[in-house]
């Protein structure tokens, strides 16, 4: 693989030592990319996929269904109630927000610090994203119980002359989160025209040619074109940057504004942020993996993409690791009986064992990723995605109702228990969610294409002339 | 295949994405001026059974609000006057006019006139007259100069909005005890009401509900 042909300015030795692993493998080339991602929209819909996308689509009716049910009934169809008025819905949301952290981490972030292993993932994780901030905004909304009456959230003037309580963090969390999905979704699909571009070009029926000639909104790869493209796709990278951080934040803001002992804590900011990337990296990887293997991506998401993605999550669940010990650290140190109690409650009370399993998915399974063969071995990290994407969720259950159960007042306190509709919805939305992914990779380029090209040798103007442009990749 | 849209096509996309702003600022604009009290309530005046002319019965013949009014200042209801208050002095007064066929008519049967209601307050606000007039709220800042109105119409919006922008301020509204019922009765300058207001929400200790459920109880 590393064998090479032109002659380099360094020692052999050192140069094999300071090069870096390819991240695209047998020296595919431009064609082998646009046919092979391309073909993957292009050609009959597999069977599984038909099976996969109608089972997870009637996954997703069930959650129509149950939130039809709750609008016709009541709020009361869930099993929350004083003293745990948020519960699963809560749960749910902060679990899918957080998924959605990865795609704009991805995209953002490692565009700016220049790193060129996102390419391959980026589309794909962006897409999860939007998936997964959709499900979110489900449930704050019927949460409230009249949905019908969300739009009060939204500043506009009316004859009520009511205006938003601008100090609650509830309403900061409907601006971030709205800002977010928009600013998301507008840098999603501006990286999308030019591979939209390339199907409508390769279009073979009168309806691809149509619905990829609108949204490929009159792209032609012109030098002036590229120019605009690079410049707009800068700056909404530039926009998205600090909403990775600050939504999560805000998120936690739900909570650390409160004055409720285990949730007014400073750390929740960072923790959270921390918490969200861990998660979602976690679900990137659950989608990415049998996808690789379906579609046989394996040159385009190498060994070296997976293990970088492992030890973002083992970096991020140590972070996360510390945050909880910290939490029961300053619950001892601050002296304070109730906050004390919250967290001696949380670790021995009746939710040991969702504190259990918070602990044991997020702190501990990610240590398996500081060996080398637990990295390369596929079973080991989905074994320990799965056990992240668990982990996350128990997470925001110990905190939401593990804070709420027991609280100043001994004779209020309480036991959460989810009825059926809870269940299902939670469940409905995650069909909603692999529906979602499933139309997303039969219908587009679930890999960037031409930014992968951009990162293959052939694309260095110096390639092949000296030692900027080394033929690194045969 | 060859590409389906021509060149020009490029220029379909920004003028999609005016036409829907501009669209949209008009729909918004257009719901929040006809849509709104301002303008759906505002000016209403329905055709009474009795064409009763305030102008005529207030500023020129002198009477008070509360002789036909007359619980308004004891009740949460300000009274619809019954038949028996007009008779009062129209036994005597244009005994025969044909305007006055459907009150003779109502004296007659003892079924009271079917009087058009002109303000209604919705049923999920609770609203007291007694407690406003008592404390220096006008029947004209809520109705109107009702006074100068020989045909009585809805004069204020009456919206949720209208009514908070007097309970978040009342010192810019509200006039001494005696000057209620003077419909005509204005502070000499804007300061001067002021000055007033604050004197008399500072006396009175007037601290009108700007919560949920200072009105809806």
């Amino acid at each position: 693989m590393m064998s090479n042909d032109t002659p380099l300015t360094m020692p052999d030795a050192a140069a094999e030592m300071v090069r870096r692993r390819p991240l695209v493998l047998h020296g595919r080339g431009y064609r082998w990319i646009t046919e092979h991602i391309s073909g993957i929209t292009e050609r009959r819909a597999p069977k599984w996929w038909w099976f996969a996308t109608v089972s997870s689509g009637l996954l997703a009716l069930l959650a129509a269904a149950m939130f039809t049910y709750l609008v016709a009934t009541g709020v009361g169809v869930w099993g929350l109630n004083q003293p745990v008025s948020w519960a699963w819905d809560i749960t749910n949301f902060v679990f899918w927000i957080g998924i959605g952290h990865a795609g704009t981490l991805i995209s953002a972030i490692l565009f700016l610090t220049r790193q060129k292993w996102r390419t391959s993932i980026n589309r794909s994780a962006e897409a999860m994203t939007l998936f997964a901030v959709m499900c979110a905004g489900l449930f704050p909304a019927f949460h409230v119980g009249r949905v019908w009456m969300v739009w009060f959230l939204a500043p506009v003037p009316t004859p009520m002359g009511v205006w938003q309580n601008f100090r609650s963090p509830l309403l900061w969390d409907v601006f971030a989160v709205s800002t977010y999905f928009t600013v998301s979704i507008i840098f999603w699909y501006t990286g999308l025209v030019p591979d939209l571009a390339t199907l409508r070009d390769r279009a073979k029926t009168r309806l691809r040619k149509m619905f990829f000639g609108i949204f490929a909104l009159g792209w032609r790869g012109s030098n002036r074109q590229w120019r605009h493209y690079e410049k707009a796709y800068l700056v909404l990278a530039g926009i998205s940057t600090p909403l990775v951080l600050s939504v999560h934040s805000v998120v936690s803001f739900d909570f650390a504004v409160s004055i409720l002992p285990s949730w007014h804590t400073t750390i929740f900011p960072p923790y959270f942020v921390a918490g969200a990337i861990f998660g979602g990296f976690a679900m990137v990887l659950t989608l990415l993996l049998p996808a690789r293997a379906i579609f046989g991506l394996h040159d385009l998401i190498t060994p070296k993409h997976i293990d970088n993605m492992c030890k973002i999550i083992l970096l991020t669940g140590s972070i996360v690791g510390y945050a909880y010990t910290m939490e029961f650290f300053i619950a001892w140190y601050s002296g304070n009986p109730f906050e004390r109690f919250a967290f001696y409650n949380r670790a021995t009370g009746p939710y040991q064992w969702a504190f259990l399993g918070m602990i044991s998915c997020n702190v501990l399974a990610p240590q398996f990723f500081w060996f080398k063969r637990c990295r390369r071995n596929l079973w080991v990290i989905y074994g320990v995605v799965m056990c992240v994407n668990a982990g996350m969720w128990f997470e925001r259950f110990v905190i939401i109702v593990g804070g709420l159960h027991r609280d100043f007042l001994p004779s209020s306190w309480g036991y959460f228990k989810p009825t059926w509709v809870d269940v299902c919805t939670f469940a409905g939305t995650i069909g909603f969610f692999v529906f979602l992914f499933l139309i997303f990779i039969r219908f587009l380029p679930m890999i960037t294409m031409f930014e992968v090209k951009a990162i293959l040798p052939e694309a260095n103007p110096h390639h092949g002339h000296g030692p900027g442009g080394r033929e690194d990749r045969r | 295949m060859a590409n389906i849209f021509p060149r020009e096509a490029n220029r379909v996309f920004p003028q999609i994405v005016i036409g829907v702003s501009l669209v949209g600022a008009i729909v918004v604009g257009a719901l929040w001026y006809y849509f709104t009290p301002k303008y759906v309530r505002v000016g209403y005046m329905p055709v009474q059974p009795v064409a009763f002319n305030h102008e005529l019965h207030v500023t020129q013949l002198g009477l008070d609000c509360r002789y036909c009014h007359q619980n308004v200042e004891r009740s949460a209801n300000s009274t619809i006057p019954s038949t028996q208050t007009c008779m009062a002095c129209h036994q005597n007064v244009k005994t025969d006019s044909p305007k006055l066929a459907a009150l003779r008519e109502s004296w007659q049967t003892g079924l009271p006139v079917r009087w058009v209601r002109v303000h209604k307050a919705p049923d999920f606000v609770y609203f007291n007259h007694s407690a406003h007039v008592n404390r220096g709220v006008s029947c004209a800042h809520c109705h109107g100069a009702v006074n100068h109105m020989p045909v009585l119409y809805h004069d204020q919006p009456q919206s949720m909005s209208w009514c908070l922008e007097c309970h978040r301020d009342p010192a810019a509204k509200i006039r001494p005890p005696d000057k209620v019922f003077d419909l005509d009765w204005r502070a000499p300058t804007p300061e001067a009401q002021r000055e007033l207001g604050a004197k008399l929400v500072k006396e009175w200790g007037v601290n009108p509900p700007v919560t949920c459920a200072g009105c809806h109880r």
